[in-house]
């Protein structure tokens, strides 16, 4: 009964990780990726550990793999791997590499001597974790907490880097287009019209809006022009 | 009683399936992904040695790894969509340059 469940869940395990590799989709790859987390859950609950399973399916299939969803969600990626692959030949080398990295995890993790006699219980739980981590693992679980506070911090100083950057190499240039460029862009876009026409068209807008005076005083601004344009 | 063996030959498996993911994808994202199977099968062997051998303490290191996955994953993500925001395009294959 119970080797019929494990090779069950691992079929599915198997499957999901293969899934992930073949599908080019990163979406599908991420649901393959979250079915394979899944079933190594059931895995760990197999083995009596209740504790690690709980927290797999809440740190890797639900913090984790939201992540990653939402950066496919934001990047939108999959463009790169549909031209044809200039390395192809290269790439086809992973897979004799594979096979020799599968055939020697294999005999390191199979063929290894027996274990000693079978200890009935495994002390697995909760209790036992918990207890493992207050006393002997103190030091690393507490070490856990600067880790990830620094992995915020670095996320943050990595998010907020080119913001900073992108804003101090538009600052200038608006400051500058507010005077002197929006004339010249105006005639860049061949409509010397069209500006006349938006002074006709503001307070029309401004009734609408309810802000005649902000209209006109925004007349004056460059980036204002070619907002509209968009 | 599934012999412990046949937890460390699935976890092999998987572990060969993410390296040969990892190296034949050209997306950043699901090169990623296949780290984290690779991190999986390894988590996996460990739960399965701590149950051989009766101890939790395989379960503890386990919880270590997810830990540092989760802030791995976290950095990288935020790695990546800086790179895309600089460049426009996320194939490994243009990313040759540790600078731009």
């Amino acid at each position: 009964m119970g080797t019929v469940v494990f090779l069950l869940v691992a079929l599915i395990a198997v499957g999901g990780a293969l899934g992930l590799v073949l599908r080019r989709n990163p979406i599908h790859g991420a649901l393959f990726l979250v079915v394979n987390l899944g079933s190594i859950a059931v895995l760990y609950l197999t083995l009596g550990a209740q504790f690690l399973a709980v927290a797999q399916v809440i740190i890797y299939a639900g913090a984790i793999m939201v992540l990653f969803v939402f950066a496919i969600m934001v990047l939108i990626p999959g463009k790169e791997e549909t031209g044809p692959d200039p390395l192809r030949p290269v790439r086809l080398l992973a897979l004799p590499f594979g096979a020799l990295l599968l055939l020697e995890v294999l005999l390191f993790a199979v063929s290894r001597p027996a274990p000693p006699a079978r200890p009935a219980a495994v002390a697995g739980g909760v209790q036992a974790i918990g207890r493992l981590l207050f006393t002997d693992y103190l030091f690393p679980f507490e070490l856990t907490s600067v880790l990830l506070l620094a992995a915020l911090v670095g996320v943050l100083a990595l998010a907020k880097r080119t913001e900073v950057r992108g804003a101090a190499g538009g600052e200038p240039s608006r400051r500058i287009g507010e005077g002197a460029e929006a004339p010249v862009r105006g005639a860049a876009g061949g409509e010397p019209s069209r500006r006349i026409g938006e002074g006709a068209e503001a307070p029309v807008r401004g009734a609408a809006g309810g802000e005649p005076s902000r209209r006109i005083g925004e007349g004056a601004n460059a980036p204002e022009p070619t907002r509209m344009k968009r | 009683m599934v012999p412990g063996s046949y937890y460390t030959g699935l976890s092999a498996v998987l572990f060969a399936i993410g390296a040969v993911g990892v190296l034949v994808r050209r997306d950043p994202l699901v090169i990623f992904m296949s780290i984290e199977v690779m991190l999986n099968a390894a988590n996996l062997a460990l739960v399965a040695f701590g149950a051989q051998f009766g101890n939790a303490e395989g379960q503890v290191l386990v919880f270590f790894v997810m830990t540092v996955a989760a802030a791995e994953v976290a950095v990288g993500l935020a790695i990546i969509v800086a790179i895309f925001r600089l460049r426009r395009r996320l194939s490994v294959d243009d990313l040759s340059a540790m600078r731009w």
